[in-house]
């Protein structure tokens, strides 16, 4: 059952990595990001990581990829405006990623994880665990976090301003 | 085959990641680029979750994959507002003519 549903989310998030990758319309291509990051959030509920698919949706799929299309309409003077890249260029971006994937795939799947490849050793971690490392062992960087959101917000809101 | 283990997880992300460099790649639309730094950000985090599970068991990967969506969120946000003002000062964001932008 597991496996059936990782393969069909798998090919979810391939299908619509690819037409993220071939679409020359860039608001298609903003629409198949939302399937690539719907289908990580359900890849995430089979890991048991429940807190960071809820996280995956709201943040990534309701905000950042809102985000995105408002800055697609903001700077499009129409929606298919699409710039090509030359064939040389996609040529050898093509062959460049190519072998960075069989590279990756090689270099991981070959690759000696201890403890264990085969199988969750222990129970994974609930979301409870999560929110009390957030606050204990990792409080600096929550902290830093949070610090940093502000400087983005007074920045983002300093450099889209209209100069009038 | 039927037995899904770490390995499904990390070709998955190694194909996800490679997408994401060819999309960076190939858009010269600025916030194409973007969506590609996206799929890269989301490939790596398909990694730390997937460790989490079936190597350290520990809360760590789940924590530093919120982090990483939290820094992607904040990029999008100060990127967005850099193609704003790309595309006010030459009434497009081909990232070809980004040279232009300075004075």
């Amino acid at each position: 059952m597991d496996a059936v549903a990782f393969y069909i989310f798998a090919a979810v998030v391939l299908a619509s990595a690819v037409g993220v990758v071939v679409s020359k319309n860039i608001v298609r291509t903003a629409v198949c990001l939302l399937g690539t990051l719907g289908g990580v959030a359900c890849l995430y509920f089979l890991l048991d990581a429940n807190l960071l698919a809820a996280i995956q949706l709201i943040v990534y799929a309701g905000g950042t990829l809102i985000l995105i299309v408002f800055g697609v309409m903001l700077t499009s003077q129409s929606p298919w405006v699409g710039f090509k890249p030359t064939r040389g260029q996609a040529v050898v971006a093509t062959i460049v990623a190519l072998l960075l994937a069989v590279g990756i795939i090689t270099l991981t799947t070959t690759a000696d994880w201890r403890p264990s490849a085969e199988g969750p050793l222990a129970a994974s971690p609930k979301v409870a665990d999560v929110g009390n490392s957030l606050l204990t062992t990792y409080l600096a960087p929550f902290e830093v976090a949070s610090v940093l959101l502000l400087v983005v917000m007074i920045g983002a809101a300093y450099l889209a301003r209209t100069e009038k | 085959m039927f037995e899904i283990g770490l390995n499904h997880y990390l070709v998955l992300s190694a194909l996800v990641f490679s997408l994401g460099v060819l999309c960076m790649a190939t858009k010269r639309n600025a916030i194409g680029i973007l969506i590609g730094v996206e799929l890269v950000l989301n490939s790596a985090n398909i990694n730390l979750v997937a460790f989490s599970k079936y190597s350290a068991g520990a809360a760590d990967g789940h924590i530093f994959a919120v982090f990483v969506i939290l820094l992607a969120a904040a990029e999008a946000a100060i990127a967005i507002a850099i193609f704003m003002n790309f595309y006010s000062a030459l009434r497009t964001i081909d990232v070809d003519r980004g040279d232009e932008l300075r004075n």
